[in-house]
């Protein structure tokens, strides 16, 4: 497909959802004509980033920065218009394709108020998610990392639930005071770096136009203040996207009051915008000071994890449910990133040096290998969830309360339960479903970087396996059990089942839950290289500025130090 | 003798500003009743003066000066420096507000029928005040600044004041006029301490002075030099409405006809960092010591003062009012953090330029919309936007984008504009100002998308009014306004050039002293 290379695939793709948008907006007449324009024309960017990713592996061998774009935006401030994609970013663009045309397909069944403008601002929102995972500029970066709330406001402020106003501007308040610090932090990085320009040192294959600048100044040392400053202002943004405990409580109004198709993908994409931010530009670029924070972060993704899921488990409310399992599935995230990370103390007998690092590292990528794959995983189950939720509420029962749903829905809406039973056990983490296999990398990781030399994060493994233990329990106690088992309530007899095309939508989203989950390899080989690569720069960094994270010592020469 | 040819080239655009007042008021008085052509020759005369700044730009860079005092036996360089200048500074503030004003006589076109029977007066007073405004853009002068910032205080008291049976009105102006003089009075004050220092009242003159490394050792001149550039600084800060010298303007933008109102949140402001930043960063750069501090704190307040008062109020115009201070406070931090390294090609007085460029269209735009409101609902209250978005989506996306501008939200041309100023603050070593400024523009979403909710999510109470008839005018003002703020956020970069370089034209010792 060399085709691809002679044409700016990643720019149409960035364009293609805007174009549909002014489209809808002003050329397109009637309700009906807008719904299927807008489903029809969210299928190209899907059949394009399918074709990319196939092209990625078959021409590219899945690795290095691939159909990347570069011109001058800014020239006097040293911005440009800078795309690009390597093994982090394909599986997340394809992921919002597939989840827009879903949301899309979805929307179109239950949208009957002021159509015109919610697919118009479901296909703009789209073009920020895309221009997330395409940006290899900081300042472009920012930009579509903003786009994306305006749309979100009103697809939550106008079709969403009772507390829509509330839940609106407190999404976007929350939000954007997260990225203005970051904006700060991006100016002192290109005031200290010299460029914008995300790729650098190893980051990038053959093709740097920005010249790979290293930092210069107080962020040549990269656990300075200013480093540290920088990082964390990037930081804040990130975790209140992701969004990690103690900046998650927007996240349930949000989930909860938005129409279906707006918490798909929420939870599909959106949250992702944040853990794709640490994985592409907080951890490249401050590789030390994230290291250095790992005692709090581990702290934060273990609390995310724990009292996520005993919150969720407290919830009546379907939807509130699997707004707060969320923070808890994107706590295993952040926790993979910080393994991968973590800085190791080993001793070792004499000799047994080298073994241990390539231990080490082999935890480190499994770590960030998880950690990535559950950005993807975590976006198809909760998607499916949310959309299950949605089933059961905007059609047929209008009520989400497991106390008022009553049990035995299986018997009445055998399908339907069906289905929702598989996306349970998939989000617990059953073995055989997408969910596990996440989640089980990044606790390999974890456990094998705190084996190795880091007594604090093995206790904080530790401690957050009890998440998972939490999560099967809601899921077992409150949807299966309550929900789907138990004495059939007569009040939902004659409920309809899925209809077809409902079938074709969750059964789409099951499909890849258990391709991931028995075939993991479908997607680890494109994230691998990726995440090997990110490890390793890292690592390299880390070392070449005096503040390795690999510190493996022969233990004799330990015990021969206290000597002065 | 004055050198007239000089005058009739670099001062014609002000030349064409008193001819074409003037045949307002003489029309006024000949054709009585005849509705509209005031405002249509209002709007000709500002072209015309539009055109011949293009021109002048255009044709004959470099600095020229104009009223030079040169005596008829002076020798050649003894000469008075012109108390006006005519160079790339003036140019853009003469651009900014002749095009600025030319968008409120389009939209507001309309508002003034019916509403007083004085319209050549009206419309001659605009005039005036642009004249106003032009003057304070090239004043080279103590006295010419004084008597521009007057000449510009005057009027605008008696437009605000404008509708004289509406007690609001009369109110506003009074308040407006009261603050005025005693701000006026103290900046005289100033003057005069700078004039007794400097035996001048040139500001090159003065500026050559302070540039004086012997002065320094003057005893007692830093006591002296600190109150004279604080009073000064004071008189300018009421004309821009910074905190605490911003509390005629709720009142004043409130009980003003709206397009005055329009006119008064970007003309005097524009105007008055003309004046502030030819004073303070072109010729007292060397004395940032003295006014510094003084400055950073009117920075601080009017960022945290705007936004929060802004909060509660329920009046649209009122709710601008303090929205305008603190976009002031923005504009002031680009002035404050000067002396520092610069962000790649990003100038801190280009980023100031380019703020303000962005303010005009986006604020304006914001007012055309408010403008048209009023005139379809006869309020400006909350309430008035109710549903907006069904009884006119261009109106209600419009506002909604300008607001969206002017919070800082990408791609918009307010978003761009944040950008420089907080890189400005940021390479320019005020981090913690910088950090109250992003923080208090989070605070604004609230208020800005108070109007938004409105527009948006409220429906209508009493039944379904029908949708809004807008004007051809307003219709024009909102899509030029819409157009340079999707523009100027889409391509930033000849105007980002533009401004820096303009800047650079107004302090080269700034730019040397960065160097190196």
């Amino acid at each position: 497909m060399a085709f691809l290379d002679n044409l700016p695939i990643l720019s149409l793709i960035l364009a293609w959802p805007l174009v549909g948008a002014l489209a809808v907006m002003f050329a397109i007449k009637g309700d009906e004509a807008v719904r299927r324009f807008s489903l029809f024309w969210s299928l190209v960017p899907l059949v394009a980033s399918s074709l990319l990713w196939w092209d990625y592996a078959r021409r590219h061998g899945h690795q290095g920065l691939a159909y990347e774009e570069y011109h001058p935006w800014i020239p006097s401030v040293g911005i440009n218009y800078h795309l690009g994609v390597d093994g982090l970013s394909i599986p997340l663009i394809f992921l919002t394709t597939l989840l827009t045309v879903i949301a899309l397909w979805y929307s179109s069944g239950v949208i009957k108020e002021r159509v015109r403008e919610y697919f118009a601002l479901f296909l703009l929102l789209q073009v920020g998610m895309l221009g997330v995972f395409l940006a290899l500029d900081l300042f472009l970066f920012y930009v579509v990392f903003e786009i994306g709330l305006v749309p979100m406001y009103f697809l939550i402020g106008v079709w969403g639930g009772p507390r829509r106003e509330y839940a609106a501007i407190k999404f976007f308040l929350y939000t954007l005071a997260g990225s203005v610090l970051m904006l700060l932090a991006l100016v002192a990085v290109a005031f200290n770096t010299g460029s914008f320009s995300l790729v650098r040192g190893g980051m990038s294959s053959a093709f740097t136009p920005a010249a790979a600048v290293p930092f210069t100044g107080d962020l040549g040392n990269p656990t300075s203040m200013v480093a540290m400053l920088c990082c964390l202002g990037f930081l804040v943004a990130m975790l209140i996207k992701v969004p990690s405990f103690p900046f998650h409580t927007w996240l349930p109004d949000a989930h909860v009051e938005a129409p279906t198709a707006g918490s798909v993908i929420l939870a599909g994409v959106l949250l992702k915008l944040g853990t794709y931010g640490l994985v592409r530009v907080v951890i490249p670029l401050f590789p030390a000071a994230f290291s250095a924070l790992a005692l709090p972060l581990g702290l934060l993704a273990f609390t995310s994890i724990v009292y996520g899921a005993l919150v969720a488990m407290a919830q009546w409310d379907f939807k509130k449910l699997i707004a707060y399992s969320s923070v808890n599935h994107m706590g295993y995230v952040t926790l993979g990133l910080v393994a991968a990370t973590a800085a190791v103390n080993a001793k070792v007998p004499a000799g047994g040096e080298a073994a241990m690092l390539e231990s080490i590292n082999a935890a480190r990528v499994a770590a960030m290998d998880g950690a990535v794959l559950q950005m993807f995983t975590h976006g198809i189950i909760a998607a499916a969830l949310f959309l299950i939720v949605g089933l059961i509420y905007d059609t047929r029962t209008h009520v989400r309360d497991f106390r008022v749903l009553g049990g035995g829905l299986w018997r009445t809406v055998p399908k339907y339960g069906t289905f929702l039973i598989i996306a349970c056990f998939a989000s617990l983490g059953l073995p055989g479903l997408a969910g596990f296999v996440a989640e089980f990398l990044t606790f390999k990781g974890a456990f094998g970087i705190g084996l190795a030399g880091n007594g604090t994060l093995l206790i904080l493994t530790a401690l957050s396996v009890l998440g998972i233990l939490f999560t099967a329990a809601f899921y077992l106690w409150k949807p299966i059990q309550m929900l789907m088992l138990g004495k059939q309530n007569e009040k939902w007899l004659g409920t309809p089942d899925l209809t077809r095309s409902e079938l074709a939508m969750v059964g789409i989203l099951t499909f890849f839950m258990f391709l991931v989950g028995l075939w993991p390899n479908s997607l680890m080989a494109t994230i691998h290289p990726a995440s090997q690569a990110l490890v390793d720069h890292v690592v390299q960094v880390t070392e070449d500025s005096g503040h390795s994270i690999n510190n493996v010592a022969p233990a004799e020469a330990a015990d021969a130090a206290p000597s002065p | 003798m004055p050198h007239i040819p000089s005058i009739l080239t670099h001062f014609s655009p002000e030349l064409i500003l008193v001819v074409g007042m003037l045949l307002v008021l003489t029309y006024d008085l000949w054709v009585r009743g005849r509705e509209g052509l005031q405002a249509n020759l209002a709007i000709i005369t500002t072209v015309l003066a539009l055109v011949a700044t293009l021109v002048l730009w255009v044709t004959m860079p470099g600095s020229h000066p104009v009223f030079e005092a040169c005596g008829p036996g002076a020798k050649a360089g003894t000469c008075r420096p012109g108390a006006f200048i005519s160079d790339d500074f003036t140019h853009f503030f003469r651009v900014l507000g002749l095009l600025g004003t030319l968008l409120v006589l389009i939209s507001g076109q309309t508002y003034m029928r019916g509403r007083t029977a004085f319209k050549g007066e009206f419309y001659a007073l605009v005039l005036s005040a642009v004249l106003a405004m032009n003057l304070m853009a090239g004043a080279n002068d103590l006295i010419v600044i004084a008597l521009a910032i007057e000449f510009l205080s005057i009027t605008s008291y008696i437009l605000t004041a404008f509708l004289r049976h509406d007690g609001l009105s009369i109110e506003g102006g009074l308040k407006y006029f009261l603050y005025g003089s005693i701000t006026s009075a103290a900046m005289l004050f100033g003057m005069s301490y700078l004039l007794g220092i400097g035996g001048s009242t040139s500001v090159p003159a003065l500026a050559a002075i302070a540039r004086n490394p012997e002065l320094a050792q003057v005893q007692g001149y830093a006591n002296i030099m600190l109150p004279a550039l604080a009073l000064v600084l004071a008189g300018i800060a009421f004309k821009i409405a910074l905190v605490p010298f911003h509390q005629w303007s709720p009142d004043a933008y409130q009980a003003a006809p709206t397009p005055v109102t329009a006119f008064l949140s970007v003309g005097p402001k524009a105007a008055g960092f003309a004046v502030l930043i030819r004073l303070f960063v072109g010729s007292f750069s060397s004395l940032s010591a003295s006014w510094l501090g003084t400055m950073g704190l009117l920075c601080l307040l009017s960022m945290v003062v705007g936004n929060v008062a802004a909060l509660t109020q329920g009046n649209v115009k009122r709710m601008m009012a303090y929205s305008s201070i603190a976009q002031a406070g923005y504009m002031l931090l680009g002035v404050v953090s000067l002396g520092g390294k610069t962000l790649m090609g990003l100038d801190s007085v280009g980023a100031v330029l380019f703020f303000i460029l962005t303010y005009v269209f986006t604020n304006l735009g914001a007012f055309a919309v408010i403008i048209a409101v009023e005139q379809a609902t006869g309020s400006a209250e909350l309430g008035a936007y109710r549903g907006l978005m069904r009884r006119s989506p261009l109106l209600a996306v419009s506002l909604v984008v300008f607001f969206l501008s002017l919070v800082g939200v990408p791609p918009l041309a307010g978003f761009v504009a944040k950008f420089a100023v907080f890189g400005a603050a940021v390479t320019g070593g005020q981090v913690p100002l910088a950090v109250v400024g992003v923080l208090t523009g989070v605070v604004s979403v609230v208020y800005y998308f108070g109007v938004v909710r409105e527009m948006f999510f409220g429906a209508s109470e009493e039944g379904q009014p029908g949708p809004i008839r807008v004007g051809m005018g307003t219709t024009f003002v909102v899509l030029v306004a819409l157009l340079m703020t999707l523009v100027v956020g889409l391509w930033p970069e000849p105007f980002i050039t533009l401004a820096n370089n303009v800047a650079h034209s107004i302090a080269p010792a700034l730019q040397a002293a960065g160097g190196h």
